[in-house]
Order: structure tokens, then C-alpha cells, then sequence
């Protein structure tokens, strides 16, 4: 067995001493200490499907783009729109390299003084990096460090914030507002990663740890960790940056079309944009697609897929075990022609094949409230 | 029976009245690794020296190799364990044993840890 020790160099969330005081188990992620689990992943998993769940994702970066030409800037660089966002509608989008690589997937928000972005822990520095040397010299930019960001996942997350007097009723799915919770500015957006109903909220770190502690004194709320945070994504069919998607893998192989508007590949003004147009018309080789292993043994990252003659024709990005389908999934990336095929499929742990099949994602069904 | 001894990988062995060795991982390895959702046993007969890895616990979280604390052969696995990984959770170190084993060498659980030994080594 490997246990593991915690680095001293890493950096803390405003949340951190009440991790502690609620006993998480805290391991290093992106750079941060971060709470893995509570109660247990089953149990937090379980109880964010049937319940709702706070999580601490505060090791998330949040930027901010101010003025009224944010978005046709930011335009350069990710394959969909931004200036067609109304004041507090959210996209999904992700920022693109000259070769329609994935730097990293991202939220943005329309606030009425510009455009919020929540970018990945690890990739924050980069995506700073990135968005400074195309943009440094025309956008006033902001990182928001100083901000903890709180999700509340799970079918009773509206009940929950109701009875704490905070008014989301007016949010539908990727919509998003400016609040005051006990007096600081928040930013509440209806969204999340765990295909549940549910919130992000963006709040002070000063205000962070009283606004967790009243969440979880809530009836039907428990603290969840980063680890059935990534059962949940998983089961949700939604991708991992660094797993499903980095800079080799262009949105359309990560099966994201729906981020890619075809009048935007018309236009081809975007970053990548003529890798797309073409990647688009003679198709890809290679795509993103759910895996049910018909076995007991769990499919894990790097793992090989086979098909009944042995070729190799894919890789799993993510696996894990269901604890709501009781059974391993994966997500892989697969030659093409296999998806929409019959052909028997293996996937080899250690040294061993076991059955798998192609499955449409997600795996448990999405429950956003639109 | 023996005294229970542990090793620093986190497995626990015991010499039964048989002369058999038992083999499991602690209590504090079960609740490092989370619930537990599969478990490869190895083949029955196998020979094994002291440090192989001989087994693999997949926990929702991450896969781990059980690694044998004293050599020996393999001449039982703990078949509940296909059916019902999660005994690893609520009994690792009764119900939940792993494998039994004929020692070649009862000697090496002389450098193994006893339980207060173990105790501290996990608390630090």
C-alpha cells in the first residue's frame, strides 16, 4: 500500500482550517492542499445525487475581463461566441492553441462591467500567461485571488440556498448574478460539474468559511471532496482537463461540436480555426467516447483498448467505478470507425482483457434546472 | 497463533496454529484507500519472496499493490473478496484477509513490526 505524505509547499484555500476541523483527508492537487474526502466517496457521491453536497473548488482560478470589447477579443482564441451572451448568461468554452489544441476548458460568465472566467488550478498560470500575451496590451485584466468559489450540488441545492434567504429562483442552468450574501458581493452561478442542479458561488475569503459552515449546518447538505467530485464528472460524462482534454487534443475530437458554431468555422477568424475547418470536413480520427467494463475490475487512465484481433484501438483518458451504476466506467479515446460500429471491444489490465462497451454519454442522466 | 506482526507497506501477517501464514492490510490501510471496489487475487500454488507484489485492491480512488510481507507459497485466497470487496472496509483485519500461505522463512516476521510498533509508525 502507498500512502500518502503531504509537501509543505503547497498552497492553502481560505477553507483549509475548516477542512481540518471536519476531519477531510487532504492530499496535494494542482499546487493546493485540498480535501480528497469527508464521510467517504461512496457516501458523498451517493448523498450529491440524492441530496446536495458542498464542495470547495476555490483552487480554481477566476479571472476578469473588463470593458465592453472583452468578447470579441476573447473571441480569438475559443471556437464559439461570447459577444451573443446576455448580462448573466454563462458558456462553456475553452481556450485554443494555433493548433485548436485544448489550453484549458473554461467558464465564462457576462457580468454588466465585462467577462468572468473560471479557468483550471493547474492551469491558471498558463491560461494567465496566455490571455496576457494576446490580450495584455488592449484588456484590463483582473485575477481574483482573493475569492473563494463554493459549489452546492445536488437535486435539494435550490431548497438549500432558499432557506438560507438567498434568492436563486430566477437562475435558470448557466445562468448567473451578482448577490449579496451576509453583506459581501457574491457571484452566483447556476452550474456545476456533477450533471446535478446546483450552484457556484464566488464569494470573498473572508466571507467563505461563515458561508460553508451555514451551508453545511443546512438539513440534507454534507461536505463532499475533490474525489467524488471526479466520480460524479465522470458518471456525468463531462471532461477532465489533463485527462480528456490538453493541448494535443482539438475540441472536436473531445467530442465538444457543440462548441464549435459552423458559422465560426465559416468565418475562421479564431485561433486554430483553419485546423478545425479542415479537421471538420475530412473528419477525425480518433474521438472521445463512455466505456461500461463488463467486469468488476475498474479501467484506469492509459489503460489499452483492443479489438478482437488484438489491434489496439484506443486509450482510456478517465475510469473509475460507477456507485451509481455499480460498475466500472471509463471514458477513452477510440479510432473512429469502432463507435459506431458492433465490434467487440477489450480493454487490457494488467495483462488481462475484459470485455467493454461503447455507451452514450453520460452515463447517469443530467438534471440541470433550465 | 503468532503475534500479529505489520509491515511498513501497511500489510499485517500472522502463523496460525498450522504453521500457515495469514496475510491482510491494516485497518489504516483500508481507510487510507477509501471503499474498496475490486480485488486481484493471485493463483493458488504461486511461490512468492518476501516484497512481491501479490495481490492489487482498486478502491474508487486509485489502484494499490499488496505487497507480501514474508516468503512463502500460496495455498488459499480469500474467495468472499470477489463477490464482496468492500469486507476489506469492515474487516480488513478479520474477515478480510487476503491470502494463506506456507512461510519459507518464519524468521523474516522477526523484522516485521508488532502492533505497537505499527501503531506508531502510522501515527507519525
Amino acid at each position: 500500500m502507498k500512502v500518502d505524505n503531504l509537501n509543505q509547499s503547497l498552497q492553502r484555500t481560505a477553507l483549509y482550517e475548516m477542512h481540518q476541523s471536519l476531519g477531510a483527508r487532504l492530499v496535494p492537487f494542482a499546487g493546493y492542499e485540498m480535501p480528497v474526502q469527508f464521510s467517504g466517496f461512496k457516501e458523498e457521491h451517493l448523498h450529491t445525487r440524492e441530496k446536495a453536497c458542498v464542495f470547495d473548488i476555490s483552487h480554481m482560478g477566476q479571472f476578469f475581463l473588463h470593458g465592453d470589447v472583452a468578447g470579441e477579443t476573447l473571441e480569438r482564441i475559443i471556437p464559439n461566441y461570447v459577444t451573443n451572451l446576455k448580462q448573466g448568461q454563462q458558456r462553456y468554452s475553452v481556450l485554443l492553441n494555433e493548433h485548436a489544441g485544448i489550453i484549458d476548458d473554461i467558464m465564462i460568465t457576462k457580468m454588466d462591467d465585462g467577462l468572468m472566467l473560471v479557468v483550471n488550478a493547474a492551469c491558471k498560470d498558463k491560461d494567465w500567461a496566455t490571455l496576457q500575451a494576446h490580450f495584455g496590451n488592449e484588456l484590463n485584466m483582473e485575477c481574483w485571488d482573493d475569492r473563494a468559489l463554493i459549489a452546492l450540488q445536488g437535486p435539494t441545492a435550490a431548497q438549500t440556498m432558499a432557506s438560507l434567504n438567498i434568492d436563486c429562483s430566477d437562475l435558470r442552468f448557466l445562468n448567473a448574478k451578482k448577490i449579496t450574501v451576509n453583506n459581501a458581493t457574491c457571484y452566483i452561478s447556476r452550474s456545476g460539474y456533477t450533471g446535478e442542479d446546483g450552484f457556484e458561488i464566488s464569494i470573498p475569503n473572508d466571507d467563505a468559511e461563515n458561508f460553508y459552515k451555514q451551508l453545511i449546518a443546512c438539513d440534507d447538505v454534507i461536505p463532499a471532496g475533490l474525489g467524488a467530485r471526479d466520480t460524479l464528472r465522470l458518471e456525468a460524462g463531462l471532461s477532465l482537463y489533463g485527462h480528456e482534454l490538453n493541448e494535443e487534443i482539438t475540441p472536436l475530437e473531445a467530442g465538444l461540436n457543440w462548441i464549435v458554431p459552423k458559422q465560426r468555422l465559416a468565418e475562421a477568424t479564431f485561433l486554430g480555426s483553419n485546423v478545425l475547418k479542415e479537421q471538420f470536413e475530412s473528419g477525425v480520427t480518433l474521438q472521445r467516447a463512455g466505456l461500461l467494463v463488463e467486469a468488476r475490475v475498474p479501467a484506469r487512465e492509459g489503460n489499452f483498448l483492443f479489438d478482437i484481433d488484438h489491434n489496439q484501438v484506443g486509450e482510456v483518458s478517465s475510469g473509475s467505478f460507477s456507485p451509481c451504476l455499480n460498475q466500472p466506467i471509463a471514458m477513452a479515446y477510440i479510432v473512429k470507425q469502432f463507435l459506431q460500429s458492433d465490434a467487440e471491444l477489450f480493454v487490457e489490465v494488467r495483462q488481462k482483457q475484459y470485455p467493454v462497451k461503447i455507451t452514450p454519454l453520460p452515463f447517469v442522466p443530467h438534471r440541470y434546472y433550465y | 497463533m503468532s503475534e500479529r506482526k505489520y509491515s511498513q507497506d501497511h500489510e499485517w501477517v500472522e502463523i496460525d496454529n498450522d504453521g500457515n501464514a495469514t496475510v491482510g492490510i491494516s485497518d489504516f490501510a483500508q481507510k487510507e484507500l477509501g471503499d474498496v471496489v475490486y480485488i486481484e487475487l493471485p493463483e493458488l500454488e504461486r511461490e512468492v519472496t518476501q516484497d512481491e507484489e501479490v495481490a492489487v485492491i482498486e478502491s474508487v480512488k486509485t489502484a494499490s499493490d499488496v505487497k507480501i510481507p514474508i516468503s512463502g507459497t500460496i495455498i488459499e485466497v480469500n474467495e468472499v473478496l470477489n463477490d464482496s470487496p468492500e469486507l476489506i472496509n469492515s474487516a480488513a483485519e478479520t474477515d478480510g484477509w487476503i491470502i494463506k500461505m506456507t512461510p519459507t522463512d518464519p524468521t523474516q516476521l522477526d523484522d516485521l513490526m508488532d502492533a505497537a510498533d505499527y501503531a506508531d509508525f502510522t501515527s507519525k
